[in-house]
């Protein structure tokens, strides 16, 4: 294979993986941010530590951790073998779920934030108006907490393009199949070939860039809409 | 004991020099005992830097503080010679790899036949552009004409250690280790594959430029080379040049 089209398999793979996260992470942090925004049980904030776990953990802590989690010694290997495979690590879907345990912080931290300052009042409002808890849910919650969605869906999907560690333990480096970007790019530079680091990095470098200015000019807009 | 303490009250203190090794991972462990071995002998320490040879070069290119370089391969210790980054004509070979085929379970690899029979489901290498015990398996893997075959079922760890955690943790079934990382115990089954099936894992070692005039980093090397270090080597399952 050429090294563009090399380049090209990197990318493609790693959008592929962070869109396919992010509606994943999605999907899951919303429950969770509701539950921790309204239920008023001393122990939500155990669980609001688990989740927030890996923002301190080293990447080869959970990666090393999902190797064996994955593999025959762990439910993984119990999963895989419904299929007569010894392990679900080294596939497309084991990054899928390293990147949903690992992002998952980034995306339930905004949404519980939204989740709260959408209040009580609001979905009282809505109950008194005879809204069922899942109409006033879905037709008064999530319109107010868009902010929050926006923010966590843009951090889970830069934060999964951004991960290496993780990646780096438990995908095997297949093209195509969980070589993503940033394994790309330090394969680049293990093996002396710094142009193409070079490239790959002034492009992630930019993609940040995008990434992060796109979230201010956001939060500015949403700030005076709000208000 | 009387004699040591003699020896190690009237060795003087000023002499006790440091010098700074950036190793490759694989042979780490090896560096650290020889280099205890060394400290016992002339009282200098080693500050290792432990990395990847690919990172290591990195960082001596920016001129990272290290006087000796045991790299993992030949190509990179040659490479900083030509750079002149190292020291002109300080380049040997310290360490010869050894590949062996590993698998957690017992009875499970036995030799060529093994591969031949495809009775696997993961085979895990090293990365053969960044690693050379990568490059020597897929040397294995081709004189053994198995490379269309087997295409769909090799996994690759960035380094020999991590093709380690690979087979260790069962995530892959079988793997091209280093005999250096299953020469200390005799668990599962193992094949060392026949040195005629690939290329020399040579490792070579270089001072390098900031050490010109080290004479505890050259003398170092001496011991590295010298019969005490050789006997370490071989122990942790290196071959090494007659």
């Amino acid at each position: 294979m050429s090294d563009s089209g090399e380049i090209w398999t990197a990318i493609r793979l790693t959008l592929g993986l962070a869109f396919i996260s992010t509606i994943v992470l999605l999907s899951i942090a919303t429950p969770i941010a509701w539950w921790l925004a309204r239920s008023s049980r001393s122990w939500k904030e155990i669980v609001a530590a688990v989740v927030a776990m890996p923002l301190v953990l080293p990447p080869t802590v959970l990666g090393f951790y999902l190797l064996i989690f994955l593999g025959p010694d762990g439910p993984g290997g119990a999963f895989a073998g419904l299929w007569g495979a010894r392990s679900v690590a080294f596939t497309f879907e084991a990054l899928i779920f390293g990147s949903v345990v690992y992002s998952l912080p980034f995306v339930v931290q905004p949404l519980r934030n939204a989740f709260v300052a959408v209040g009580s009042r609001a979905m009282e409002a809505a109950a008194t108006l005879r809204a069922s808890p899942r109409d006033a849910f879905w037709s008064v919650a999530v319109p107010l907490a868009r902010p929050g969605f926006l923010t966590g869906a843009i951090f889970g999907f830069a934060h999964t393009v951004g991960e290496f560690g993780v990646v780096l333990m438990i995908g095997g480096s297949i093209p195509g199949e969980t070589k993503v970007l940033s394994i790309a790019i330090y394969d680049y530079v293990e093996t002396l070939r710094w142009t193409e680091a070079h490239i790959l990095s002034a492009g992630m470098v930019v993609f940040a860039f995008i990434v992060v200015l796109a979230m201010l000019l956001i939060e500015k807009r949403l700030g005076r809409v709000l208000r | 004991m009387v004699l040591a303490a003699i020896v190690w009250l009237t060795t003087p203190v000023a002499a006790a020099a440091e010098i700074h090794v950036g190793v490759a991972t694989n042979f780490a462990d090896t560096a650290r005992t020889v280099a205890a071995a060394w400290t016992r002998s002339t009282g200098h320490r080693v500050v290792f830097s432990i990395g990847s040879t690919g990172q290591l070069f990195a960082q001596i290119r920016q001129g990272a503080p290290l006087d000796v370089f045991l790299s993992a391969d030949e190509a990179s210790a040659r490479r900083a010679e030509d750079e002149g980054l190292a020291v002109p004509g300080s380049r040997f070979t310290y360490a010869i790899g050894r590949l062996v085929v590993f698998s957690v379970e017992r009875g499970r690899v036995r030799d060529a036949e093994t591969l031949r029979s495809g009775q696997f489901e993961r085979l895990a290498l090293a990365s053969p552009s960044a690693a050379p015990y990568g490059a020597a398996a897929m040397d294995v893997i081709r004189r053994l004409g198995l490379e269309e075959r087997l295409r769909r079922k090799i996994v690759f760890g960035q380094s020999i250690a991590q093709t380690y955690q690979f087979v260790r943790t069962g995530n892959a079934d079988l793997g091209f280790v280093a005999l250096s990382q299953v020469v200390g115990h005799a668990e599962g089954s193992r094949w060392l594959v026949p040195e005629n099936l690939h290329s020399a894992i040579r490792q070579d070692a270089v001072l390098l430029r900031r050490a010109d005039n080290d004479t505890a980093a050259r003398d170092f090397l001496v011991f590295l080379r010298g019969p005490e270090g050789r006997r370490i080597v071989e122990t942790f399952g290196y071959g090494r040049d007659p």
